[in-house]
């Protein structure tokens, strides 16, 4: 905060509006620098324990054949999980293929939860216009999610 | 190729792009899906679904320090995804209708047209004489940042979000349309018409693209498209990247940004008009 000091004298609710998103950026700078960090250890667990092993945990060995694995794609079918439960039944069974999946989920949730943190934290400081702009664009994300889901 | 062949051009390649992304505010796909491609044989739906993921990796990777230093200014980042956010799930509808190859000349066009436009401004380090309009006051957009390589506090004024608005949804629905980066248009639409600081356009687009990425990621995920083995590399090498990119950018001059900038325009313009021309 000593970094202000040399700035022009600000009104008094310039000031007060910027201790408020401050806060709000503090909270989302948090969330969104959690949500990098697990997901990154949680894919780098993932493909340190792919490399020990070899073996992808959906029947894929990994000598030899990188380009039969990236060269073609047979409609994921097996091959790696694509769905929520397969992800969590294969980290269950410490397949090395789910752990990485399991991370790249976190990562690709983090923008939402931080857009879900955001409503939250414009509520507590009574911002009410971006509690309701924050709301609409979590609204637009869920809707996405759900036509995704019924696209497929 | 064997495995450790790909795993590090995958991942040393992904980490240049996460820099560039972090300084531009793009997602990092115009790197990762010519290397994955071209120089690594990946196939071209394995490569899209990876660059999802290089997308959101940048946004979160490099908006975790540039919120904590204000250099993004989270209210116009939160006001404009109504709009992108919007705009990208149109596109994902409309996909079936409209033939990308006009959409691709109309938008090279449009981007040849901003790097004139930024080209005129190569000189400034920050707008000067920007008045907030009406309009725009209403939605309190104005900031203040510290800017490192200038040493001092930079306050900064906000104009033309009627306009902006509606830019956004037009990058949104391309996101959504044509899978490619959107953050260009984000850049620019801050730069040009809201006149914001060059720092905080890239920095607020980098807040913004995770989230237009995000709305799409789950279809991707769902459908097959994100390989755990190839995602995996350019996930954690973009997360690096991002935030080396972040240190760097808060140590350079937005003439020196622009500079980077440019170029990538004229290239991505170039490219957009080969795609839509069939060349």
């Amino acid at each position: 905060m000593s970094r202000l000091k040399d700035e022009k004298v600000p009104d008094k609710s310039h000031s007060q509006e910027d201790s408020v998103i401050g806060q709000v950026e503090i909270i989302i700078s948090n969330i969104l620098r959690f949500g990098v960090l697990l997901s990154a250890a949680v894919i780098l667990v993932g493909l340190l324990w792919l490399i020990i092993t070899h073996h992808s945990g959906y029947g894929q060995d990994l000598f030899g054949n990188v380009a039969r694995i990236i060269a073609f794609r047979d409609g994921g079918a097996g091959q790696f999980p694509t769905a929520l439960g397969e992800v969590l039944g294969g980290v269950l069974a410490l397949k090395p293929y789910s752990i990485i999946a399991l991370g790249l989920l976190l990562l690709i949730l983090t923008p939402v939860i931080r857009v879900a943190t955001s409503v939250l934290a414009f509520l507590y400081e009574r911002d009410y216009l971006y509690v309701g702009i924050t709301l609409f664009v979590l609204a637009v994300l869920v809707f996405g999610f759900i036509m995704g889901k019924g696209g497929e | 190729m064997s495995v450790s062949v790909f795993l590090t051009v995958n991942f040393l390649s992904s980490v240049v792009a996460g820099i560039i992304g972090a300084l531009l505010g793009l997602g990092g796909g115009i790197i990762v899906v010519p290397v994955l491609t071209l120089f690594l044989g990946v196939n071209i739906h394995y490569a899209i679904g990876a660059s999802i993921v290089s997308v959101i990796a940048t946004s979160s990777g490099a908006a975790a320090a540039y919120v904590r230093d204000r250099i993004t200014n989270v209210r116009i980042g939160m006001l404009l995804e109504m709009a992108t956010t919007t705009g990208a799930i149109s596109g994902a509808f409309l996909a079936g209708f409209i033939s990308p190859k006009w959409l691709y000349v109309i938008f090279a066009v449009m981007l040849g047209y901003s790097a004139l436009a930024m080209f005129q401004k190569r000189h400034q380090e920050l707008p000067v004489g920007v008045v907030t309009d009406r309009f725009t006051e209403k939605f309190r957009l104005d900031g203040s940042y510290y800017d490192v390589a200038l040493k001092k506090q930079v306050d900064y004024r906000t104009t033309g979000v009627a306009y902006a608005f509606p830019m956004m949804y037009v990058a949104g629905v391309l996101s959504g349309l044509l899978g490619i980066g959107s953050g260009l248009f984000k850049v620019l639409g801050m730069d040009i018409i809201m006149r914001l600081p060059m720092k905080v356009s890239t920095a607020t687009s980098n807040f913004m693209i995770g989230v237009t990425a995000a709305a799409s990621a789950g279809l991707y995920f769902m459908r097959g498209d994100i390989h755990p083995f190839i995602a995996a590399p350019v996930a954690l090498g973009i997360l690096l990247g991002a935030h080396l990119g972040t240190r760097v950018m808060s140590r350079i001059k937005s003439v020196t940004l622009r500079m980077i900038f440019l170029p990538v325009l004229l290239i991505s313009a170039l490219q957009m008009l080969f795609k839509g021309m069939g060349w």
